[in-house]
């Protein structure tokens, strides 16, 4: 039995109602927003019922100054219908704390373990909720607007050490020209440029 | 009683002895059989493994043999990204390595940090560890590679283990050098 991308989402409003909001559909992606309390109730209908069986990614955004601050996205994919489906969740910067959801889909256990490397939020009930990028006791989280793009000094004895980089006006940094790459590409613009 | 017969000339062995410096004896030795140590951290590992196959060749050089264990190498070519995640332990293994050691940077990343002007990547593996080579490139052609190599031995090759510097001596056996 064919069911249409369309009639899962049906499906989707009918059972949780006012639960979901703000249906966007943006060149034939569908996502919708849901509140914090119910992500695992929703998730693990979608799962069980929708059939989205294949969790895609978890990802997190930082919308310094608005609040709440952070959004999580989930990406869903169901195998047995080909439908994609997009759940955003917001997270306010007090708690910055979420529902695992590493039992309903076990693929999630690591991309909750990034989004915490990257971004600070924590996940509860999440198994094993350590960095998975950075080392363990690195102090910041780098994927935050407030963190400097040429990072912060730290330092762990015998582990790691992190030193700020030499931006001065950009990561990249060419001056037009038919110089030597010496004189169009230099180590850093200078402060006049 | 016998009679001791004159070693002045043999003709068996005289054409086969020359006589040189003990350093250059030494350099000439420890130049044409470097045993690399390849850490491999990024891209760049891929011209090396390119410039240690049969097309580029690097046995021409005598640097054939790439060790894994870092006991047993002379030059570590740090062929990559060096993150600060991987900072210590590239430390640590060239710590490892037994006298006398080289380290070639290969590559932009390698030297400098390169593209990377990121909270994530070591600005030069110069920062932790002495460089004797800086290679430019990203990544850079094994010619690049072996280029390197061979300015590594040209430095080796001026080394001094025994003979202490003395401008007129080596005015006259090494003009190159003086």
């Amino acid at each position: 039995m064919a069911v249409t991308a369309q009639e899962l989402f049906e499906s989707l409003e009918k059972a949780w109602g006012e639960k979901i909001s703000q249906k966007v559909e943006f060149r034939g992606e569908t996502s919708y927003t849901i509140g914090a309390d119910d992500l695992r109730d929703i998730a693990r209908f979608c799962r069980d019922q929708l059939r989205f069986d294949y969790l895609l990614d978890i990802t997190s955004i930082d919308n310094l100054g608005e609040d709440p601050r952070f959004e999580i996205v989930y990406h869903l994919y169901s195998m047995p219908h080909a439908a994609h489906l997009r759940l955003k969740l917001k997270v306010p910067e007090e708690t910055e704390t979420v529902d695992t959801v590493c039992d309903i889909w076990p693929t999630a256990n690591w991309h909750e373990r990034e989004v915490y490397d990257m971004m600070g939020i924590k996940f509860r009930g999440h198994p094993d909720l350590r960095r998975i990028l950075m080392w363990e006791g690195y102090p910041y989280f780098p994927l935050r607007k407030d963190f400097p793009l040429e990072g912060l000094p730290s330092e762990m004895p015998d582990v790691a050490f992190t030193k700020v980089s030499p931006l001065e006006g950009g990561p990249f940094v060419t001056v037009p020209g038919t110089g030597g790459s010496k004189d169009r590409e230099p180590r850093a613009r200078p402060p006049e440029l | 009683m016998t009679e001791r017969r004159a070693t002045a000339y043999d003709s068996k062995i005289e054409g086969n002895v020359i006589f040189s410096r003990f350093d250059a004896v030494l350099n000439w030795v420890r130049k044409n059989s470097l045993w690399p140590m390849p850490m491999g951290l990024a891209c760049c590992a891929i011209e090396l493994m390119a410039a240690a196959a049969s097309r580029f060749d690097i046995a021409r050089f005598g640097a054939e043999v790439m060790r894994f264990s870092p006991r047993q190498c002379d030059v570590m070519i740090v062929a990559g990204t060096v993150t600060y995640k991987m900072a210590l332990a590239v430390k640590r293994i060239y710590e490892q390595m037994p006298e006398p050691k080289w380290v070639i940077a290969m590559g932009a990343c390698a030297s400098t940090g390169g593209m990377y002007r990121s909270y994530a990547v070591l600005q030069g593996i110069d920062q932790l560890i002495p460089v004797d080579v800086y290679i430019s490139g990203c990544p850079p052609r094994p010619e690049a590679l072996l280029a390197g190599l061979i300015k590594l031995q040209e430095k080796i090759s001026r080394e001094r283990s025994f003979a202490k510097e003395d401008p007129k001596r080596d005015a006259i056996l090494e003009p190159a050098l003086a």
